[in-house]
């Protein structure tokens, strides 16, 4: 009984297994990444909990919601919303090497 | 706002740099907690969730034919209901414009008339984006798409109002752009028992035609030109949202071509079809007036 159940599971194959990097190192789709200008950056600044907009608009979740906040540029896709909502500028792309 | 630290996405899947939907689906998933059971009909959340072998998400999902959304969801229901796991656990539906509008509109009315106690979201990038951008009920009028090189010849079908007229607790529209309208919506959902619909506008960088990095920008631009409003309607009763209330006054939105202009897929628009949208702008927030006048 309990073979032919594992059969079953094998054919039908419906569990998956969550990784990270499904797609492999999205971060080569690009080689833009953003830079934080920690001077300008409003949770360094002011110590607090605050702002973090680059966090909440990351469609990838790639920057972290941490003082301060930190990009994992493994992933990062390059997309640039995190700049064009950072409300200091403190954001720009700029090309850096992938390994 | 507290927003919840966790993230139910791992990173690392094959949405497109600056995807309207991930930014969706993250904040959707981070509103309703890890108690959630997803069913995701053929569409970009599909290519979301990986190949076969491996998935990025952290809750479980079951993929379903297009036209089935709705059924599948009664049917996890059904399933939790004889388990009487069905208070704890949330089934979230979570289809394309074309899952919902077109293939899943049969499977969505019937899941809804009988009442099942589910969150239903359709994130609306107006084409089928996965398959190559073709029209589909829900494309702008003057769009283009690969089926109609020269412009779309009717307005969008009018999702919201046709679940409304379900007399279903719950429907309201979001936008990509305001991720935390976006999760009070969806946890609002969570607590209201009974079928809830979700309709949210997810801008698409290359079915739309425009840089990734404004993804967040047009979206809003959709909003503050009055083209997608934010309403809630809460048992009958419309509820116009925080980002639109602003908008009633004529003054205040933006002229649609604000909006239009910065899309490759309305390039070559004539002045019939921007009269044709100020018209179509002035009779949607009319009638919004009427509704809260009521």
């Amino acid at each position: 009984m309990t073979n032919s159940k594992k059969d079953y599971q094998k054919i039908l194959g419906s569990i998956q297994t969550p990784v990270e990097g499904e797609a492999g190192e999205t971060g080569t789709w690009s080689s833009l990444k953003p830079i934080i200008d920690l001077d300008k950056c409003i949770p360094v600044k002011s110590g607090k909990y605050v702002c973090f907009n680059c966090w909440l608009y990351c469609p990838e979740g790639v920057i972290s919601r941490t003082i301060p906040p930190e990009v994992d540029n493994r992933y990062c896709k390059g997309c640039g919303i995190c700049m064009e909502e950072c409300p200091v500028q403190a954001i720009t792309m700029k090309e850096v090497k992938i390994k | 706002m507290d927003l919840r630290e966790e993230e139910f996405i791992y990173p690392g899947t094959r949405a497109c740099a600056g995807c309207g939907m991930a930014l969706i689906y993250r904040m959707a998933l981070k509103a309703l907690g890890p108690k959630t059971i997803g069913t995701v009909p053929a569409s970009c959340l599909t290519v979301l969730h990986g190949m076969q072998g491996f998935c990025s998400t952290k809750i479980s999902v079951l993929h379903t034919p297009f036209a089935t959304t709705g059924a599948a969801a009664s049917g996890i229901l059904g399933s939790l209901e004889a388990k009487g796991l069905d208070d704890e656990i949330c089934v979230l539906a979570f289809a394309g414009d074309g899952g919902t509008t077109d293939i899943g509109i049969q499977a969505l009315s019937g899941a809804v008339e009988r009442g099942t106690n589910f969150v239903y979201a359709c994130y609306d990038n107006e084409a089928y984006m996965n398959t190559g951008v073709q029209r589909s009920g829900s494309t702008p009028l003057g769009a283009y798409s690969t089926t109609t090189p020269g412009g779309k010849t009717t307005h969008k079908k009018d999702m919201p109002k046709i679940m409304e007229a379900h007399g279903i607790p719950y429907v309201a529209t979001a936008n990509a752009a305001y991720p935390l309208d976006l999760y009070e919506k969806f946890q609002k959902a969570r607590k209201i028992k009974g079928p809830k619909y979700i309709h949210i506008l997810a801008p698409c960088p290359p079915g739309w035609g425009f840089d990734p990095k404004d993804t967040i920008k047009i979206g809003r631009l959709a909003n503050e030109t009055g083209f997608w409003p934010l309403y809630e309607v809460v048992d009958g009763i419309f509820y116009l949202s925080k980002k639109s209330k602003k908008l009633l006054n004529r003054e205040n939105r933006k002229p649609i071509q604000d909006y239009l202009g910065s899309q490759k897929r309305f390039r070559d628009l004539g002045e019939n079809i921007i009269k044709a949208y100020n018209e179509y702008i002035d009779n949607l927030w009319k009638n919004i007036e009427k509704r809260i006048e009521e």
